[in-house]
């Protein structure tokens, strides 16, 4: 049967079993709209492009699934930019389908016309520019299954609005074949008995664990790796969620917002076992410095990761899964009984503190959302204070409940992700934890959320600065507060919430943290929840630029 | 230290800004780079001479294999491959020096292509060192212009480069 090219493009989406799209119209996807309009596909019409891309990043995250999204060219295109940035950097992944101006005016400089696969190129995992109706079929499969195997990451697919247009045969093939792609899922053998040998050998192991476990799911791999040995499991940002935070084990985040004793241990430690982690710069402050006595076994699905930032001694490239079910197989428990002791020591004398007294501080907001949900939520950051505050003082327990721009650091991410998390979730509790400053990135979501009838909590923790980088004017630049300052400019929360049909609540004490959170999970609505913290409050520990990461100031803080 | 590589690639449009961005991303050095169809009208062969040390080129290897268009990377041994380059020379001469220019084309083993009123244009290939004699032994004539293709290198075994995909990873 001949179909057009929008008409084809709906049938690839169901046959991927793409439940949810987000996107925006425009002059060159209209026929892709108008295929839309009764196909069995939730599209979810976002306020502006680059929280699509967002928001299909969220809901990747929090499912698992491909995230998809759809805008129009020229400057739709361009809007999913950050979007497509953020994913690639964490490996997230995502189809973002572009209409184009129609194939005969490419390279006129036509009205809305943007080179969107040359923009892309440096940020998406692959992209097409479909120049023939008769590829529509195959590249489509090739985009979702290049998107979402391997090393994850965002593909992109530019489709002229006459390709729309033009019809031809549908058929869609049932199998990729793809002679440059080839990932490794099954580790070396060799490798994977070697790396067990190190680790039972080992006096000083330790797990670092990234966001790759969570992508492959080998949490459930990890925690078995971590507790039948032994072995204490830090993670970075993404990997949070991969080894439950509340187990004796856990030394919670590393890096340069890490816990003392993460950065402690880990540099102490003889034996550093990294699954799907990175080895980045936010982790290892000073990489010549960084973990001297340890040897390094690195698990990870991408080559070009190994060896890159620190020397490995035993790399295996594979799937985490698959090469930790291979390597607990093998692995003879060490004797890691006085490391236990010691960083059970460092945990102790180095526990993450602040100043218990009267103030409303963000780290109890954060604590008090999880005794609240007992943990069981999904928490969406921004970036900056806020995301560092989550990461610290939220006990991650389940993989997929922390979605946070890593990589790329996004302010504006979180609220848009928490509209993905949300519908792919939609009976979890989803919180945006978000500084007053990155919550105005996006803040035309508020439309989006409401107009779903998505139960998101916005925490805003407000102290009226751009927090992170105050801080570092405070601690670097001698409190010089360059444009950091957003007093007497900010909009009135509460106000905003209203006018959108959210609801807004303000909390400036204490004592009323808890039961305002309570109030909120209860309301079956998108709650802004407008916190005015203690404004000169910061982030510690924490490692200055260019340090070692044992170098830390307020390491002790009491 | 310079090495060369050969990617065997799609012959697609857009491969080679692929190539290109991902080296000026992330800040690789190319000396030369020589692009060509192959045996096979859907590959290209590329041919990129590289500047780094020895973590730079595992890098620039493995950053390139992660391209989908790539379909291998293989960087040759020093003594197990063989390298050209063209180069074409122009050169202008007076009545005077006609003659002795063009016994240095001959000595240097180039080919007069073109002769004008006041210049000539010489066509030479040869390796590194002998492109280099070449050049300098025309230079006190005035040369005029110089274009070279870059280099193309293949290796001397008795296998040919197959463009059969990817290999698994061993390690």
């Amino acid at each position: 049967m001949k179909m057009t090219g929008a008409e084809i493009l709906i049938e690839c989406l169901k046959r991927e079993k793409v439940e949810v799209l987000f996107g925006y119209p425009g002059g060159q996807v209209l026929p892709i709209f108008d295929k839309l309009y009764d196909a069995p596909i939730k599209f979810i019409l976002v306020r502006h492009e680059q929280a699509a891309a967002h928001a299909a990043d969220g809901y990747a995250r929090a499912t698992g699934k491909t995230g998809v999204c759809l805008a129009t060219s020229g400057p739709g295109a361009t809007n999913l930019v950050t979007g497509i940035a953020t994913a690639y950097m964490d490996s997230i992944p995502m189809v973002a389908i572009t209409g184009q101006v129609k194939s005969f005016l490419i390279g006129n400089d036509a009205f809305q016309e943007a080179d969107i696969t040359g923009i892309t190129r440096p940020i998406t995992k692959h992209n097409y520019l479909v120049e023939d109706i008769k590829d529509l079929a195959r590249i489509m499969k090739e985009a979702f299954h290049i998107a979402s195997t391997g090393r994850p990451g965002p593909v992109l697919v530019d489709i002229p609005s006459d390709i729309q247009m033009q019809q031809c045969e549908f058929e869609y093939p049932d199998k990729v074949s793809i002679r440059g792609y080839n990932p490794t899922y099954i580790g070396h053998v060799g490798q994977i008995k070697r790396a067990a040998k190190a680790i039972s050998e080992a006096k000083k192991p330790i797990l670092y664990v990234g966001g790759g476990a969570i992508i492959s799911n080998a949490s459930e791999e990890v925690t078995e790796l971590a507790i039948n040995n032994e072995i204490p499991v830090t993670m970075t940002l993404l990997g949070l969620g991969a080894f439950p935070s509340t187990h004796e084990l856990s030394l919670g985040m590393l890096g340069m917002h890490g816990t003392a004793y993460a950065n402690h241990s880990i540099m102490d430690s003889d034996l550093i076992i990294s699954v799907g982690a990175r080895f980045d710069d936010r982790v290892t402050g000073k990489v010549d410095a960084f973990a001297p006595h340890a040897k390094v076994i690195h698990i990870d699905i991408d080559p070009a990761s190994v060896s890159k930032n620190v020397e490995v001694d035993i790399p295996i490239v594979g799937d985490a899964k698959l090469v930790l079910k291979e390597l607990n197989k093998f692995v003879k428990k060490p004797d890691t009984k006085d490391w236990i002791k010691t960083v059970a020591e460092w945990k102790n004398k180095y526990s993450l503190k602040y100043k218990d007294d009267n103030t409303l501080r963000p780290q109890y907001i954060l604590e008090q959302i999880y005794e609240a949900t007992k943990g069981d939520a999904i928490i969406c950051t921004e970036v900056g204070q806020n995301q560092m505050w989550a990461a610290q003082f939220f006990k991650f327990t389940k993989p997929r409940t922390m979605l946070s721009s890593g990589g790329l650091g996004t302010m504006g991410y979180g609220f848009p992700a928490a509209i993905g998390a949300q519908l792919g979730k939609p009976d979890a509790h989803v919180f945006d934890i978000a500084g007053d400053g990155s919550i105005q990135m996006n803040i035309q979501e508020l439309a989006t959320s409401v107009a779903n009838k998505l139960p998101i909590k916005i925490v805003i923790l407000n102290n009226c600065y751009l927090g992170m980088v105050r801080q570092w004017q405070e601690l670097f630049y001698n409190h010089r507060y360059s444009y950091t300052c957003l007093n007497g400019t900010e909009p009135d929360f509460v106000k905003l919430a209203d006018a959108y049909g959210a609801v807004g609540m303000l909390i400036t004490k204490k004592e009323d943290v808890r039961s305002a959170i309570d109030k909120a999970l209860a309301i079956n609505n998108t709650v802004i929840m407008d916190f005015r913290i203690e404004r000169e409050e910061n982030v510690y520990p924490m490692v200055p630029a260019g340090e070692a990461i044992n170098k830390m100031i307020g390491g002790g803080l009491a | 230290m310079k090495h060369t590589i050969s990617v065997l690639v799609e012959n697609k449009f857009g491969v080679l800004a692929r190539i290109s961005g991902l080296f000026s991303a992330r800040g690789f050095n190319i000396s030369s780079l020589a692009v060509g169809e192959t045996e096979d009208p859907t590959v290209s062969r590329m041919t990129i001479v590289v500047e780094g040390d020895d973590k730079t080129l595992e890098q620039i290897k493995k950053q390139s294999n992660k391209l989908i268009d790539v379909i291998k990377v293989i960087d040759y041994r020093e003594g197990e491959f063989i390298d050209r380059e063209l180069i074409l020379i122009k050169i202008s001469f007076t009545s005077k020096n006609k003659k002795d220019l063009l016994a240095a084309v001959d000595a240097a083993g180039g080919k007069v292509e073109s002769s004008g009123d006041r210049s000539i244009c010489v066509e030479a290939s040869g390796d590194r060192a002998k492109i280099k004699t070449i050049l300098e032994l025309l230079k006190p004539f005035g040369i005029l212009e110089v274009v070279r293709t870059g280099r193309i290198a293949i290796d001397t075994t008795d296998k040919g480069l197959k463009a059969d995909g990817k290999p698994e990873v061993n390690e």
